[in-house]
């Protein structure tokens, strides 16, 4: 294995790790509030169109990435004028998300198939990406450097603001924070805006960065791998930025195999590593929620509607 | 109130079943119906597209003697019978079925209405009334096979392969057999993956081959993406089904251009003018239903081998699969002075001498 | 003048029943006016999707056929949704009862008699319960949130599905093309309606929605899942335990599930390819729901399903429509009803101001009554 081969592979894996982690911030932070919000695939899969429809019409990939963040932000609240504004069930509310996103993506894709548009690629200078150390830190596109800020500023918001203390004990007992006299409704319709938002960011890598065209599905399930990161890092966004390069390692590694042919993957079957990504997930899921008592970490008033007393 | 018994099933699928009847006394002063059915979208920018623009061609060509539905993204299962029978239904006679997995399916149809015509796409089936058309791929993958060896620094090249069917085999082996005439120790990497159209897999499949060492890359999939990524990486590449250089326009150096359109006027024909057979056609470079899209960005000498390559299939005096020939394992599948039959070719299970790696299984 | 929701004393079972009708008949109508907007001809696209295969006569086995699974995985669905327990994994259920189906017929391809039609059926029903029972364990096991786990599973279902399909049991005489052999004749569903695609699974998936009616209506296991769901506490003090529930909900819904794979393979496929799974687990969650989790409204929820697709079909030959649309309408579907959900629960009261004092009563001071 040349060196060449190991920095592909780096390459690939942080390319493959940063959709998950930018979907899988925006879930953590709606969860953390108390919403569980399964339409993270539909919200990624619209934030992919309008990314890409942007960049097609515009050229400009900045104003790409915000019509993503402000189109899954958008979208998000259909879910949550149905959760908490109607009381509907969030399991189904965000399924149907889910559905309702991968179906218009492909309506509105029907325009762009065909087309082919130009990268976000790298702002670093290109002398700077020349030699090996270089193009593993500064090859890359501003995204994924984004998703990694993200990382501490989410963290620093939930752990060190007032807002985002607020945010918690909305997740942990809404009740309690209703009396107090803060607006549950409102801080959870911030949070799943949020949640939007980054998932139409992390949607919007997949054609600004890896493919530059336009497919239905695009995604292909990331959506799901970030709902289950979330769980997986017990709603600590430092462990989620493992988790997500974890899981893209895994994936990089399914698709090494199976252009290797013989070689060391060879040992299982690609679909073997294909589906490690899951197993692995359900085994940590499992570690997990085994040590601590019902969900670990969980924020107690997940999945629960908000019915203040009287 | 129409009640939902047996007898009321039983009453409508006889009723059903006299449309194409009614259908067939119809078409007589009317156009004849043609209809269409594609895996993917069609401006895919490869195989769908090719088709529609064939089917285009077709319409052009013949008229008001014609008219045409086509339907897009039809899975390949039973869903397609289903589409068929609508088709046939709305008053189609003639149904164009242009993926392999729809290749059972055709065959209930043609089974189910034996008034109408099916043509398969890289069928493998045979009726009275369903018929197989094939293009022979392998022709324009032999002189992508000359050119990669010729721009190649490493001697090892990249195949994006769907799936292990005969028309992706003999393509793989066509490119592999032509680049070992140049370079006898020519090494051909493959990634299977299993789809047709998933230009995301599609480029990260790209990018895997790359990161194996392959310095030209090809492929069989309908999306240009890998030829994106090749343009990206700097990497020589070839399209297929439609002109890709739009998409690599310094990397994307030929694409070989699926030409369906004299083939659907002629089939059209013939069963506008009732002289239609089933058959298992086989078109080419000669018969106008291939070509190769101009090939640029290469030095003079590797253009010239290709031309070179082009004009023996087109006067005879080329054949890739002329032996001795022989496959991964060692044995011989043609021998010196021999060569494959059109059989051998369209029941390739075997991948030759120069691929890396075994076919899925 | 305001709208003001006021919480009734028990749901409204006229809204529980006029909400899904409600809901579908919105959606033809947002779904006109929004294919309208964007230059379809929105009527022509709503009467395909809806209206066309309903009063085409050779359409209704189309229906039927597509509605056959969703159904027999919706019903499993609603017995478990009732419970509170959520499966999403009805979609990886679905394909392991293909595959244990489809292996039994491998096995069994040059025999001949009765029993390898059941056998299959039987080892499709297995399958698909212990690939159910695997969510269920890391439930009462280790605390796992089951909608998380049976989703991962639905995952490793289907590479499992293609490392199969692709290797093992790919046809050897199928020039390489992907796919199991073909199921021989006595492998095969037999016809119910000569001349049409209806099988037997149809019937089969129809007696047992029935059954499931009766066993949530009429029997403790029905009470018990519904006690379980509505009031976990309650359900402790009454001796129902949660951890049996979730398993036999799991064990039920997976093994439905499965059938409905094996009677796809054997009904209408004919065969393993790539192409088998198709979302069926996630749409009969729709079903599900549209059908208020009760069996028999899973049945008429999942035809109504089942027009969709067909007529979406419809929709693109007939009317040009994008494939896309499909998604949308099911999606519209439910959400209308999931919005219109409150309308079981509260009451809409329009309130008006309160009438103002007259001078002579703002003059005299109320009165305290003894």
């Amino acid at each position: 294995m040349s060196v060449e081969y190991i920095i592909a592979f780096l390459i690939t894996v942080v390319g493959a790790s940063t959709p998950i982690l930018l979907a899988g911030l925006g879930e953590l932070v709606t969860e953390k509030s108390g919403v569980l919000n399964l339409g993270v695939e539909g919200m990624m899969l619209i934030g992919a169109i309008a990314g890409f429809a942007t960049m097609d019409l515009t050229g400009n990939p900045w104003l790409a990435v915000l019509v993503a963040a402000a189109s899954g932000a958008a979208v998000s609240m259909i879910f949550a004028v149905l959760t908490l504004g109607l009381s509907a069930n969030q399991v189904a509310t965000g399924l149907a998300l889910t559905i309702f996103g991968t179906g218009l993506s492909s309506l509105v894709g029907q325009g762009f198939t065909g087309h082919g548009i130009p990268t976000f690629d790298s702002i670093f200078p290109a002398a700077l990406a020349t030699d090996r150390f270089g193009r593993v830190l500064f090859s890359y596109s501003p995204l994924v450097y984004f998703a990694i800020v993200m990382v501490g500023v989410v963290w620093w918001f939930l752990n060190r603001t007032r807002p985002g203390l607020i945010l918690r004990a909305v997740g942990e007992n809404d009740l309690s924070a209703h009396s107090i006299g803060y607006s549950v409704i409102g801080v959870r319709y911030a949070a799943v805006a949020f949640g939007g938002a980054m998932a139409g960011i992390g949607g919007a890598y997949f054609p600004l960065v890896l493919t530059p065209q336009w497919s239905e599905g695009l995604t292909s399930g990331r959506g799901w791998i970030a709902v289950a990161l979330v769980v997986f890092s017990g709603w600590r966004p430092g462990l989620l930025l493992a988790g997500a390069y974890f899981f893209g390692l895994l994936g990089t590694l399914e698709l090494f195999a199976k252009a290797a042919g013989s070689g060391w993957t060879s040992v299982l079957p690609s679909e073997a590593w294909a589906a490690f990504p899951y197993l692995a997930t359900v085994i940590v899921l499992a570690a997990i929620s085994a040590s601590k008592s019902a969900g670990g970490n969980a924020p107690a008033t997940l999945g629960r509607p908000f019915i203040p007393s009287a | 109130m129409i009640r939902l018994n047996r007898r009321t099933f039983i009453a409508g699928a006889g009723a059903a079943a006299t449309l194409p009847l009614l259908a067939s006394r119809a078409s007589a002063a009317d156009p004849l119906k043609v209809g269409y059915i594609y895996v993917g979208p069609i401006n895919d920018g490869g195989w769908n597209t090719a088709h529609e623009a064939g089917r285009q061609q077709m319409l052009k060509a013949l008229g008001d003697k014609v008219t045409s539905i086509y339907v897009e993204n039809v899975a390949e299962g039973p869903d397609s019978e289903r589409v068929m029978r609508d088709l046939v239904n709305q008053g189609c006679k003639l149904i164009y079925a242009t993926s392999v997995g729809y290749n059972d399916f055709a065959l209930n149809v043609a089974k189910a209405f034996p008034d109408v015509k099916v043509e398969m796409c890289t069928g493998w089936n045979h009726a009275d009334n369903l018929s197989n058309y094939n293009i022979r791929f392998h022709q324009a993958r032999s002189i992508f096979g000359t050119m990669a060896a010729m721009l190649s620094k490493t001697g090892v090249g990249g195949y994006l392969a769907t799936q292990a069917v005969p028309e992706v085999v003999s393509g793989i082996n066509s490119f592999t057999i032509a680049a070992r005439k140049v370079n006898p120790n020519w090494k051909t990497k493959v990634i299977w993956i299993n789809t047709w159209y998933d230009p995301a897999k599609e480029a990260d499949a790209a990018r895997a081959l790359i990161a194996q060492g392959a310095d030209v890359l090809t492929q069989h999939t309908d999306s240009p993406a890998a030829v994106q990524v090749c343009e990206k990486a700097g990497i020589p590449t070839f399209g297929q089904g439609a002109d890709q250089s739009a998409f690599g326009p310094t990397m994307c150096k030929s694409s070989s251009l699926d030409l369906w359109g004299s083939f659907y006027t002629t089939r059209t024909q013939a069963v506008l003018d009732g002289s239609w057979k089933p058959d298992d056609t086989y078109w080419g470079f000669k018969e106008g239903a291939l070509d190769i899209a101009p090939i640029v960005n290469v030095p003079a000498d590797v253009k010239a081998a290709a031309e070179k390559v082009k004009a023996g299939w087109l006067d005879g005096s080329y054949n890739v699969y002329a032996g001795p020939i022989k496959a991964q394992d060692g044995t011989e599948k043609a021998p010196a002075g021999g060569a494959l039959d059109d059989g051998a070719i369209l029941g390739m299970d075997w991948l030759a001498e120069g691929v890396d790696g075994p076919l899925p299984s | 003048m305001r709208l003001k929701l006021e919480k009734r004393a028990e749901p409204s079972r006229l809204m529980l029943y006029a909400t899904p009708v409600g809901a579908v008949v919105l959606t033809m109508v947002i779904g006109a006016i929004i294919f309208s907007a964007i230059g379809y001809n929105g009527l022509n696209a709503v009467y395909q999707v809806f209206i066309a295969p309903v009063v085409t006569v050779y359409k209704w086995q189309d229906i039927a056929l597509k509605a056959s699974p969703l159904i027999l995985i919706g019903v499993g669905l609603a017995v478990g949704n009732r419970a509170a327990i959520w499966n999403i994994g009805a979609e990886g259920q679905y394909i392991l009862g293909a595959l244990g189906g489809v292996g039994v017929g491998i096995l069994t391809l040059n025999a001949h008699g009765p029993w390898i039609l059941p056998l299959m059926v039987l080892a499709g029903l297995v399958a698909g319960a212990l690939w159910g029972a695997i969510p269920a364990l890391l439930r009462t096991r280790f605390n796992v949130n089951e909608t998380l786990s049976s989703l991962m599973m639905t995952y490793v279902a289907v590479h499992l599905m293609n490392y199969l399909v692709t290797g093992p049991w790919k046809n050897k005489k199928g020039f390489s093309y992907p796919q199991t052999p073909g199921l021989t004749p006595d492998q095969h569903l037999p016809t119910l309606i000569p001349g049409t695609v209806v099988h037997y699974g149809i019937l089969f998936t129809l007696i047992i929605a029935v059954l499931m009616w009766l066993l949530m209506t009429r029997s403790v296991f029905g009470f018990q899942v519904r006690v379980v769901g509505a009031a976990p506490s309650a359900a402790r003090y009454g001796g129902f335990s949660q951890r049996l529930t979730i398993w036999l909900v799991f064990l039920l819904s997976g093994a439905l599930a499965g059938l409905a794979g094996i009677f796809e393979v054997a009904g209408p496929y004919g065969q393993m390819t790539l192409g088998f799974p198709q979302n069926y687990g996630f749409t009969a969650i729709i079903v599900a729901f549209l059908g208020r989790l009760n069996p028999l409204g899973v049945i008429i929820a999942g035809i109504v399903m089942a027009i969709t697709y067909v007529g979406g079909d419809l929709a693109q030959s007939a009317a040009q429509l994008p494939n896309a649309s499909k998604g949308i309408f099911q999606a519209m579907v439910l959400f209308l009803l999931l919005a219109s959900d409150i309308l079981v629960r509260y009451r809409v009261r329009v309130v008006t101001k309160a009438p103002r004092p007259t001078t002579l009563e703002a003059a005299q001071p109320a009165r305290e009554t003894p």
